[in-house]
């Protein structure tokens, strides 16, 4: 793709030297990472494979609650501790923390891998509406499962062990959590997409019946991309739980309204089936939603819901995928002169 | 609970089963709506609910100019007709040819915005309208309002008209000539544009009429809209489009089921309820559809 290493550059230096010269803004340029994250690992199977999730927020929910019913657990008593609404203030070493942060985060990512898996099984027979229908309906049943277990605190929630460091130091740390969590996922898409795996997805969004008759393992392949979305939502859950250090299933956990549907929305205003229209999407979306986001007031989700049905209605292709048509030599597409577009390797 | 309903007092069963059929005929209604565009243009509308609730806030409005819900029916009908042509107008008619997913995610962004303008307007409580009618007493157990039975006649006679109206008039027979051949009604001097732009606003009226009915005999809240859309997925994707009596059956099915969850289970259960019925239809359909090794779509 064109000018890629310029973009590696200029992310690169963002994700290295932003908090050091916006130090204010560690945790939003943190963000900035999380969404990218999320829009990407979307991509897997919106994009490339045509299987349009609405419920890829479930992992994010479930990544938050095992790595906090772990990171608790490990030296209190959950239901004791989430039935104390927040009398029992924990107390952790640096050690005893840190021991559970990875352990949890790792928890987090294996266990929606798993999760996945098994909803697969149950969604992957459905296509096209029926398949984003289903998501959704999963994603709002794990809500509300959580808001019925009285173990993880309910609709209560459970208030996050604190990391025992300074302030700055703490969102640094998350920050560069986020920012490694961003680059792994990214750099696996790519990889993914670079082998025998990308061309497999592309041909079932293309027609999965023929993909299927060719002797694809289709299903496989839509369970190992959406095991990996998962990991990573899983991950990327665990870490917003503790950056946010108090979590609830209806606004925390399982924002439907808000990155469920942000992540559709980056990935499509990027330009889905893309590997950097994610990325991009995701960039421009949060860069204008945090500096417009606060004078909008009460107007943000009736702006939200606008700027989804303008971006459907009238700018469906994306940026990169506008820019993709209007510059196809760029992309590596051969042009011949009786207008017919030959596809290279991209 | 169990113990009360099924051994001590049977015949709180009665109760239970009304309420279903109360509450399943209202579904049935929005279902029927969602049905029709379905089936008639390919359109799979996520904001269905939020236009049930938001008839719902219309009636709210007329009501609070001091006159009674029932003779807000006919004002949220026109109300909501001219907003179904509107929405036709400047959404839905630009996604129609596309893929499914884009009208999908088009209605998802219009839910969203229903939502936040409804609670900008109305505020985020949960309103329910007195319709000052009394309670009717069956036995010495089971107790119903009176508004319940009205609503549920309510329903019924729209449900008649629609029907009729489908069978019998110009426009009803042009609208099941576009969903047979969208086309071949073309070549025969069907305008299919202003058929589609009439069948979302019959949607719209419908959804309306259901949201006067469940602001009396239940609640409405700004975001109670996705649930309802989920359910009437859940309703019509087993039913199957096309199939009236499917669609009214599994309504009462779905109400059921709904209000013995919400009894059995405790009420926090009510809303995962409905939604388990959809994922059991979808797998449901799934396993029908495998055994002739194809697939939901």
């Amino acid at each position: 793709m064109m000018n890629e290493k310029l973009l590696y550059t200029g992310l690169g230096l963002l994700g290295v030297m932003g908090p050091v010269i916006f130090p204010e803004y560690t945790l939003q340029i943190a963000m900035l990472w999380m969404m990218v994250l999320m829009a990407s690992t979307w991509d897997i199977t919106g994009g490339q494979m045509g299987y349009n999730s609405l419920g890829n927020i479930t992992f994010f929910g479930v990544g938050m609650y095992v790595s906090a019913s772990i990171q608790v657990s490990m030296f209190y008593d959950l239901a004791q501790y989430t039935a104390s609404y927040g009398a029992i203030k924990p107390v952790f070493t640096e050690t005893q923390y840190f021991g559970g942060l990875i352990l949890g985060i790792l928890a987090a990512g294996f266990s929606c891998v798993i999760l996945s898996l098994i909803i697969g099984l149950a969604v992957f027979g459905l296509r096209g509406p029926y398949f984003a229908i289903g998501t959704l309906g999963v994603a709002v049943a794990a809500r509300e499962i959580v808001t019925t277990m009285e173990t993880v605190g309910g609709g209560a929630g459970i208030s996050m062990p604190f990391l025992p460091l300074p302030i700055e130091q703490r969102s640094l740390f998350f920050y560069c959590l986020c920012f490694a969590l961003a680059v792994a996922a990214h750099f696996t898409i790519r990889w993914m997409f670079s082998t025998q795996f990308g061309l497999a997805a592309n041909a079932i969004r293309d027609d999965e019946d023929k993909a299927e008759a060719m002797g694809i393992p289709t299903l496989r392949y839509k369970q190992v991309g959406w095991a990996v979305a998962a990991f990573y939502m899983g991950c990327i859950g665990a870490v917003f739980g503790n950056i946010s250090g108090y979590i609830e299933p209806q606004n925390i956990a399982f924002p439907l309204p808000t990155f469920g549907i942000f992540m559709v929305a980056m990935a499509l205003l990027g330009g889905k089936g893309t590997l950097w229209g994610p990325v991009i999407g995701a960039i421009l979306f949060h860069i204008v939603k945090e500096t417009t986001w606060t004078y909008l007031l009460d107007w943000q989700y009736i702006v939200l819901g606008i700027v989804l049905i303008v971006n459907i209605v009238f700018f469906q292709q994306g940026i990169v995928g506008w820019l993709k048509t209007k510059y196809p030599e760029k992309f590596g597409i051969l042009v011949d002169r009786s207008g017919n577009v030959s596809r290279g390797d991209a | 609970m169990f113990e009360l309903l099924f051994v001590t007092a049977p015949i709180m069963n009665v109760q239970v089963l009304l309420e279903g059929v109360f509450i399943g005929s209202v579904f049935a209604l929005s279902a029927y709506g969602l049905a029709l565009i379905w089936g008639v243009m390919n359109v799979k509308n996520l904001a269905q609910g939020d236009f049930v609730i938001m008839g719902g806030y219309a009636a709210f409005s007329v009501s609070n100019a001091g006159v009674h819900p029932i003779f807000a029916i006919p004002v949220v009908i026109a109300f909501m007709f001219c907003f179904g042509w509107i929405t036709y107008k400047l959404i839905i008619k630009r996604v129609i040819d596309n893929d499914m997913f884009v009208s999908l995610l088009a209605t998802f962004g219009l839910s969203l915005f229903l939502q936040q303008v409804m609670n900008l307007i109305f505020g985020p409580e949960v309103q329910t309208l007195d319709s000052h009618f009394g309670i009717l007493l069956l036995g010495d157990f089971v107790t119903v309002p009176k508004i319940k039975i009205i609503s549920l006649l309510i329903a019924a006679f729209f449900a008649t008209v629609v029907v009729l109206f489908m069978k019998k008039s110009r426009m009803g027979q042009a609208i099941r000539a576009t969903a047979q051949d969208a086309r071949a009604a073309r070549v025969l001097g069907i305008n299919t544009d202003r058929v589609y732009a009439f069948t979302f606003a019959l949607n719209a009226s419908i959804c309306g009429v259901a949201g006067v009915l469940v602001s009396m005999i239940w609640s409405i809240q700004p975001f109670y809209g996705i649930i309802f859309s989920l359910r009437t997925f859940a309703i019509v994707t087993a039913a199957g489009l096309g199939n009236l009596p499917g669609v009214i059956g599994m309504s009462f099915v779905l109400g059921w089921f709904e209000q013995y969850a919400g009894v059995l289970a405790g009420a926090e259960w009510q809303i995962a309820a409905s939604v388990f019925v959809l994922i059991f239809v979808l797998l449901w359909r799934q396993l029908q559809a495998r055994r002739h090794r194809q697939v939901v779509r």
